[in-house]
């Protein structure tokens, strides 16, 4: 569990954790307690999923047995979709964890006449809860109901009578409710559930889905109530949430070598401060995933954990190239301290990118992050979605006391500072990397244009790239370096 | 009338497709299960005289009983036989419905 929790105002509330990744720190510990939460959303949305990881979660670690009422899915079917994610309901049935009761509503075999009430699902519920001392119960989807019976009269008395049922036997419950038209749930379930209401959303924009969450509805808690954006892997839900509410993470006096003795002369002689985080920018082939990866090689090589985020190359083509210019990360991968983690940067949403760069984090636990290159995120969305996303990252990080390398391409022609504009902000140090042909011989630069906290040279160098790796020549002193963005050198956002 | 289509049936009475099952789910002696009782014994005397059994189930002494016929709703009245299974829900106050619903082809 991360260490990152937003500001939870103290309440009498008990909560009953969910286990969910990253939700119990959205709600300040899980669902009220002896309440009945409604989760809603449409088809597809990962409801059941998130009803039963809390049933599954709630019997395996917090020992609270729980029952599923499941009015769509039999148990055999309910058993073999939860398997994939690794939950085996078939033992936790035998070892009497957790108990699923499957309720078919078949409309065309049920007639009506005169009155009636839904006393038997209180008795199949109340045999159910009673025969494994459940503290937790799941109505999945409990709107089965309004297609089955005819008289919603009886059944809306019915449900308030059933919620208030499961309040007295003070049972943790979650029901879930399909998206209606205006209203959150079809049937207007939300009416009866006071206490907590949790949204769930799955949109498609531009090709590509994002999952959301959001806490509607928390009664005796403070909340957030941003949209969460939420993944759902072969580990089953992981919330991603936002601590960038407070910008109260504390700041490191700590340093970390740059990996080239060089570069960090030029800052301080120290290189950059634990858990800053440092964009280097530059044009195609300036040597900025060298770098970035000469950087985790010297963070390794102390012994620290990485995690190399790759959105244009393969591990291996990375491995490749990089021994090419006399980096050889391939000892630190097979001991475990770097993590080469390639994605397409359009395979998923931008969301869904946060979500599993946290997961990777949250597994890891680096000391060190890179993400090569964020340019291409920009491909996936917008400048402003990579920017709030880059935000919630950067927090995330500091928080976690992670120094982080983002690389980011510049095209030529294009001023640089403007493509790396949106992001600088967020970033306290500022490696440019460019080509120039002075005298008509190529040659890499490089300049520090800013560095939050530290005093540091503003001279530009050029970069070595060769078979023995990354070096830095000497002060070039005939070239006028942009100066126009590079009076911010000594401002820190921290202090 | 009564006469001759008592001695038509008579002969019917060993086919078992003529041949009521009826179990009536109820939950202690409320007032609905208590109508439902009565209600569904007089039909049945009017319709099909002996050619029945009705099985009374109360769930508040056998609670693990409401699985194996899916009871939500109480009083619930389900034809086991002949089938295919019908199930009603109610009181049973509504005469027509519950003939209707169980199927009890008029006595010509």
């Amino acid at each position: 569990m991360p260490s990152a929790k937003p500001k939870v105002v103290r309440s009498s509330l008990t909560k009953a954790p969910t286990g969910i990744q990253g939700l119990d720190e959205v709600t300040g510990g899980g669902l009220p307690k002896g309440r009945v939460t409604l989760v809603c959303g449409s088809a597809g949305c990962g409801k059941s999923l998130f009803a039963m990881e809390f049933l599954v979660h709630g019997a395996v670690r917090y020992g609270e047995p729980g029952v599923c009422m499941d009015f769509e899915e039999t148990e055999q079917k309910l058993a073999a979709n939860v398997a994939s994610l690794g939950f085996d309901l078939r033992a936790l049935a035998k070892r009497k964890k957790l108990l699923v009761d499957f309720v078919a509503i078949e409309r065309n075999q049920i007639a009506e006449s005169g009155e009636y009430n839904l006393e038997g699902l209180f008795i199949r519920l109340a045999h159910a809860v009673k025969a494994i001392k459940a503290k937790r119960v799941v109505l999945d989807s409990i709107e089965a109901l309004f297609s089955g019976l005819t008289d919603s009269t009886i059944l809306r008395a019915e449900l308030r009578r059933l919620f208030h049922w499961l309040e007295a036997h003070k049972l943790t419950a979650v029901v879930t409710g399909e998206a209606g038209e205006q209203t959150l749930t079809r049937h207007g379930l939300e009416e009866y559930i006071a206490d907590c209401v949790i949204s769930l959303d799955h949109r498609v924009t531009e090709q590509i889905s994002t999952r959301r969450l959001r806490v509607v509805k928390y009664r005796g808690t403070s909340h957030g109530t941003d949209e969460y954006p939420f993944l759902i892997d072969h580990e089953g839900i992981s919330v991603v949430p936002i601590t960038s509410l407070a910008l109260a993470h504390k700041s490191s006096v700590d340093r970390v070598s740059t990996g080239i003795p060089a570069l960090d002369d030029m800052m301080e002689g120290k290189g950059f401060f634990r858990g800053s985080s440092v964009l280097v920018s530059g044009t195609a082939g300036t040597g900025k995933s060298s770098l970035a990866a000469n950087f985790t090689r010297a963070a390794c090589a102390r012994g620290e954990k990485c995690i190399y985020f790759a959105f244009e190359e393969s591990p291996s083509q990375i491995i490749r190239n990089m021994r090419s210019v006399g980096l050889n990360l391939e000892p630190w991968v097979k001991k475990g301290l770097l993590h080469i983690h390639a994605m397409r940067p359009t395979s998923i949403g931008l969301e869904a990118h946060l979500a599993s760069v946290h997961k990777m984090i949250e597994k890891v636990r680096p000391s060190v992050v890179v993400i090569d290159p964020i340019t291409n995120l920009v491909s996936v969305s917008g400048t402003y979605n990579v920017k709030s996303m880059l935000m919630r990252l950067v927090d995330f990080l500091k928080v976690e006391q992670i120094t982080s390398v983002f690389t980011n391409l510049t095209f030529a022609g294009d001023p640089q500072e403007r493509t790396a504009a949106a992001v600088s902000s967020l970033m306290d140090t500022w490696i440019v990397l460019r080509d120039s042909k002075p005298n008509g011989r190529p040659r890499r630069e490089l300049y520090v244009l800013k560095s939050r906290g530290m005093a540091h040279s503003r001279e530009p160098r050029e970069l070595l790239v060769s078979s023995r790796g990354l070096e830095l020549g000497n002060i070039l002193r005939d070239h006028t370096v942009a100066t126009a963005v590079a009076g911010q050198g000594t401002i820190t956002a921290d202090e | 009338m009564n006469k001759s289509s008592a001695r038509k049936r008579r002969p019917a009475k060993t086919n078992r497709r003529d041949f009521y099952i009826l179990r009536l789910y109820i939950a202690g002696q409320t007032p609905n299960s208590i109508a439902a009782i009565a209600n569904l014994k007089k039909i049945c005397e009017d319709k099909l005289q002996r050619k029945y059994r009705i099985e009374v189930i109360d769930l508040l002494k056998k609670p693990q009983l409401a699985k194996g016929d899916q009871i939500i709703a109480i009083p619930t009245l389900v034809r086991r036989l002949p089938p295919p299974v019908k199930k009603i829900i109610g009181n049973l106050s509504k005469t027509e419905s519950v003939i209707v619903g169980l199927d009890l082809q008029p006595v010509r």
